[in-house]
């Protein structure tokens, strides 16, 4: 059981060895490598969800080796209910980028950096050591970089540079904290030196001061990734530039290291500074919500209304989290899970439309829904789905993000919510523009979707609904592990008490 | 009316033949300078072997030689670790060479660039039609130079060291003899090396004249036993070797001649020196002021080197940014790389001079590999090195532009290799002291540099014009006569690339190595 983390980083990772190792000449074996190993890859993880233990609260699957004995650095791997919903994402996710979209040139490197990409987002998601986590933290850039700046569009340099740059800056200080945590904390406890997640986490002995400039340090890199606002002006660029393939695995998997380490190394590890930033940190998740649905409206390209979209939706997974409380966060996994979904679906649809029309200008295109209406229909339930319409995935997550938040700061809640309404406006208008209205001559020469890309879209769409009306195997799942996070923090903070929604409280009550 | 002078008194006895005879020399311990001995018989015998040869000797004969010297001098270091392990540290000849765990890393660290400069100069020599064995016997005596400088426990032999080393390659640097900037290279380098020695020497002088000594083991003595009640000459001598130093190491605000020279010296001297020199300089620079004035003058050196570092790191960064010709980038950013160093020497630990060995040994792999590419993109005539002639490699020679993608990456500092985790032990040293400020002003210097190896990517890779709305795959043709890669280059370029990812991989067996290696001061012998 304990390979089970091991195999799923390490077949992607034998996938570029057997793409480098096939010549050039042999172009048409590349794809499907890397499919192969993708799909390796999603079954192993769909045998670990079978595998997984529902109750357990802690990590499974748990692989041990030293990697810098003398440090304390150990490559520690495990799942817990949180990193699962982040595998399962990350394993579907990039089996659908890699098999939807096709490069332009180079398949070689192309599907090589797809799969480190994976690799690397695997480890990120499962790897319980500090040091292992920045390694592929920071490893995963350079495939993203190479897949902006090679297959990307436009001003594909300037955009991967300014990804690359931005992410890195974030890191600088990540590095720093990193190490003044390991070493302040060998220090005050007396134990000698670690970089384990877990460990550090059940005896955090560090002063109150010296966490919370901690959590400012790895927070600026985590922000840089989310993208917060401010620091979200690298995410439109990038995503926008993106070939299809790396948009998709930009929003549904890179965005929520993010958030996954203001989880993870922020609410769980250090709980104390959490809660302490916890009022700027929904207030830049407000703004980012709001922010990002206003601006999504005026975009006149398709791809950055969706990456602004993200920003949105990267928003309430913030507020969730950091509304510290079990709704909160239960609602930000679902979030992140189906951001992932849906976004991923998007941008396959916005690809879609490109490789056909060669533009995603919105003034360009109209009238699609006469000659493509399988499309259309694709891109009304995705669309619908991240609006958060009842039935489809988006609305669970969002609503418990919001109950967490109402619990814990009512107005902050209520502000966000607008955020929802501005999603109805800026999808529904672009979809009007692009859809309806009269087919000019471009438009009524587009064929419709082919047989492999509705083959593509029915599982994702399927997937939609599904998650929708059930997502109890999910929160099943995580909810344990959740629910240790947050006595955790009610553990290690005196005086504070998560918040419950009053709703829930008076129908617990009224069952009596 | 004169007053009568008082009579001089006789500083040095007179040599008369009896006293010449009854003069005691110190014992040679011929196996502990072992290293240093085979590099530098190794070079003269490489010169008398090619004087008494009648016919002109086919260029791999030299390389291979000098390989095979490399590499004998690393096998000499490595009994001598095993007994310094089990025997502890001890110096010879007198108390003048210390024989220690970083004498003999610093040793096999020049040595290993000697080996792979050699490498790399084999079919430089063949392209630009200069075949000869001048070259190599210079790297090995510049390099048998570096090892006395490592190893040395006396400022005189230091110095002694420094300038064997310097004069080599003041030499190796104006060797091109068709290219006008290498001769500026070499005359830059002369004058401005000359000048630094003569810092150096002065500091040494003052030094003396304070502690009564040129012994670094007497002199850590010295300043343990005794306060001294002014100690202006010292402070002085101090700041003067420094400066001798900063010369050396090429830091800010002493690193004026590192562009130029680097730009104008053939790009296989280049490589050797941005590796062995540094590492040389390194190493003398951690045994005076790590090993002797560590424990009683920390608080006075530790700012000067601390401010060096911060000045390397920032100007060095942003300077190399706003280049366009490659060699000159890198210069630029192996100030940006000393600046880290010095971070580590300025910790002034065990674990600030362990990170310092593993930056360098690190760098040595990278600075080599990196400049070893540009050689040969340089193609005949040494003279392609801007930006533009990089200009769509990857469609030309993907595997090329892949191994430099690697040490630009490296040097960028990117995770799983070597670049990585020689940065992360610096920074550990760093925070270990509580300097949080000088941790995050590297790791934000580290991101202002990294733009400079995305550029040469950039170049490399994206070179199809903005704003052309689809890449096409053949509109960055790779410009000027192909690029050949010759055999002893690709050997030094596989060396490289091996040591650069194996670091970042697996650094046990290297940082094994680098935690042993502290500088431990002996004296007598």
């Amino acid at each position: 059981m304990g390979a089970v983390i091991p195999v799923m980083i390490l077949l992607p990772v034998l996938g570029v060895v057997l793409i480098g190792l096939t010549p050039r000449s042999r172009s048409e074996l590349f794809r499907p490598i890397a499919i192969l190993a993708s799909a390796g890859t999603a079954a192993v993880a769909g045998y670990m969800f079978t595998q997984f233990r529902t109750g357990d609260p802690g990590y499974q699957f748990v692989f041990d080796r030293s990697w810098i004995p003398e440090l304390g650095i150990n490559l520690t791997f495990g799942i817990d209910g949180i990193s699962l919903i982040l595998v399962l994402l990350s394993a579907f996710i990039f089996l659908v980028a890699i098999v939807g979209p096709m490069p332009t040139h180079d398949p070689k490197p192309y599907y090589a950096m797809l799969l480190i990409l994976q690799a690397g987002s695997i480890g990120v998601f499962t790897t319980t050591d500090l040091l292992v986590f920045f390694v592929f933290f920071e490893v995963v850039l350079v495939p993203l970089y190479f897949l902006i700046g090679m297959w990307g569009h436009g001003r594909r340099t300037y955009a991967a540079t300014k990804f690359f740059l931005y992410t890195m800056f974030g890191s600088a200080t990540m590095l720093v904290g990193i190490f003044a945590l390991a070493i302040t904390q060998a220090n005050a406890s007396g134990d000698p030196i670690t970089f384990s997640i877990p460990e550090i986490t059940e005896n955090l002995a560090i002063s109150t001061s010296t966490g919370r400039w901690i959590f400012v340090a790895l927070g600026l890199a985590f922000a840089v990734k989310v993208p917060l606002f401010p620091l979200h002006t690298w995410l439109p660029d990038a995503h926008t530039e993106a070939p299809t393939a790396g948009s998709i695995d930009l929003a549904a998997v890179l965005l929520k290291f993010g958030t996954y380490g203001f989880l993870r190394l922020g609410l769980q590890m250090l709980p104390e500074a959490a809660v302490w930033a916890a009022p700027v940190m929904m207030t830049l998740g407000v703004i980012g919500i709001t922010y990002g649905a206003i601006v999504a409206a005026m975009q006149r390209d398709l791809k950055r209304i969706i990456a602004f979209s993200s920003v949105a939706h990267l928003g309430f997974i913030v507020l969730g989290v950091f509304s510290v409380t079990t709704e909160g966060l239960d609602g930000s996994l679902l979030v992140v899970l189906n951001h992932g979904i849906t976004t991923g679906a998007l941008f396959l649809l916005i690809g879609m439309i490109y490789e056909r029309r060669h533009t995603r200008d919105i003034s360009k295109l109209t009238g699609m829904q006469r000659s493509a209406p399988i499309l259309a229909a694709f891109f009304t339930i995705s669309m619908f789905a991240s609006i958060g319409l009842p039935g489809l995935n988006g609305f669970p997550g969002e609503f418990l993000s919001l109950l967490g938040a109402f619990a814990a700061a009512r107005w902050w809640a209520v502000a966000a919510v607008t955020g929802i309404i501005f999603a109805a406006v800026y999808l529904l208008w672009a979809y009007q523009r692009v859809f309806h209205g009269p087919a000019d001559e471009a438009t009524l020469r587009m064929p419709d979707l082919k047989p492999r890309e509705i083959g593509l879209m029915v599982p994702l769409v399927a997937l939609m609904f599904f998650l929708g009306f059930y997502p109890t195997p999910l929160i099943d799942r995580m909810e344990p592990s959740v629910q240790a996070v947050i006595d955790h923090v009610e553990e290690s903070v005196p005086g504070f008490e998560a918040p419950v929604p009053q709703t829930a409280a008076h129908e617990a009550q009224g069952g009596h | 009316m004169h007053l009568q002078a008082p009579d001089p008194m006789p500083v040095l006895p007179e040599l008369t033949a009896e006293s010449a005879a009854a003069l005691t020399t110190p014992e040679i311990v011929w196996s502990s300078i072992a290293p240093a001995l085979i590099l530098i018989l190794g070079g003269i015998l490489l010169l008398t072997v090619v004087s008494l040869v009648r016919r002109t000797l086919p260029s791999w004969f030299h390389a291979t030689w000098t390989v095979v010297v490399a590499s004998g001098a690393i096998a000499a270091t490595i009994p001598l670790w095993n007994r310094v392990q089990d025997e502890g540290p001890s110096s010879v000849m007198a108390g003048t060479v210390g024989l220690d765990g970083f004498s003999l890393f610093a040793t096999g660290v020049i040595a290993a660039s000697v080996l792979l400069g050699a490498l790399l100069l084999e079919g430089y020599l063949r392209r630009e039609d200069m075949v000869g064995p001048e070259w190599y016997v210079l790297m090995l005596l510049s390099a048998s130079g570096g090892v006395v400088m490592a190893s040395a426990n006396d400022l005189i032999v230091l110095f002694l060291g420094l300038e064997i080393l310097s004069v080599s390659v003041y030499v190796l640097a104006a060797m091109h003899m068709r290219r006008e900037s290498s001769q500026e290279a070499g005359i830059k380098y002369f004058v401005m090396g000359a000048f630094s020695s003569a810092f150096l020497l002065y500091g040494i002088a003052f030094t003396y004249g304070a502690t009564g000594s040129t012994n670094l083991a007497d002199i850590q003595t010295f300043l343990a036993d005794n306060v001294l009640v002014d100690d202006g000459l010292l402070l002085a001598g101090l700041a003067l070797m420094l400066v001798g130093f900063g010369f050396k190491v090429a830091a800010v605000p002493f690193h004026m001649w590192a562009p130029d020279v680097y730009q104008g010296s053939p790009t296989p001297v280049t490589a050797f020196m941005a590796a062995a020199v540094k590492t040389a300089a390194f190493a003398g620079l951690l045994r005076v002021f790590v090993a002797a004035f560590g424990p009683t003058y920390r608080d006075e050196w530790i700012p000067m080197v601390a401010a060096l570092a911060v000045l390397s790191l920032l100007v060095g960064a942003v300077m190399a940014i706003m280049q366009t010709n490659v060699k000159r980038m890198l210069a630029y950013s192996s100030i940006s790389h000393a600046g880290f160093i010095l971070l580590g020497v300025s910790a002034a630990s065990d674990a600030g001079v362990a990170a310092a060995l593993f930056y360098l040994l690190a760098y040595t792999f990278m600075v080599v590999g990196t400049f070893g590419v540009a050689t040969l993109i340089g193609r005949t005539g040494d003279g392609r090195h801007d930006l533009a002639d990089y200009r769509g490699l990857y469609r030309d020679r993907p595997g090329l532009a892949l191994v430099l993608t690697v040490f630009l990456l490296a040097q960028a500092g990117i995770p799983l290799t070597g670049g990585f985790l020689a940065k992360f032990y610096v920074v550990g040293a760093v925070v270990d002291q509580g300097q949080y400020a000088l941790a995050v002003i590297a790791m934000v210097s580290a991101v202002i540099a990294a733009y400079l190896y995305l550029k040469i990517i950039i170049s490399m890779y994206f070179a199809a014009p903005e704003g052309a709305a689809e890449v096409q795959a053949d509109v960055d043709e790779f410009a000027g006569p192909p690029v050949r890669i010759p055999a002893a280059a690709a050997v030094a370029l596989a060396i490289a690339l091996v040591g650069t990812v194996a670091l970042g991989i697996v650094p046990g067996p290297a940082t094994g190595l680098t935690n042993d290696a502290t500088a431990e001061l002996t004296s007598g012998g």
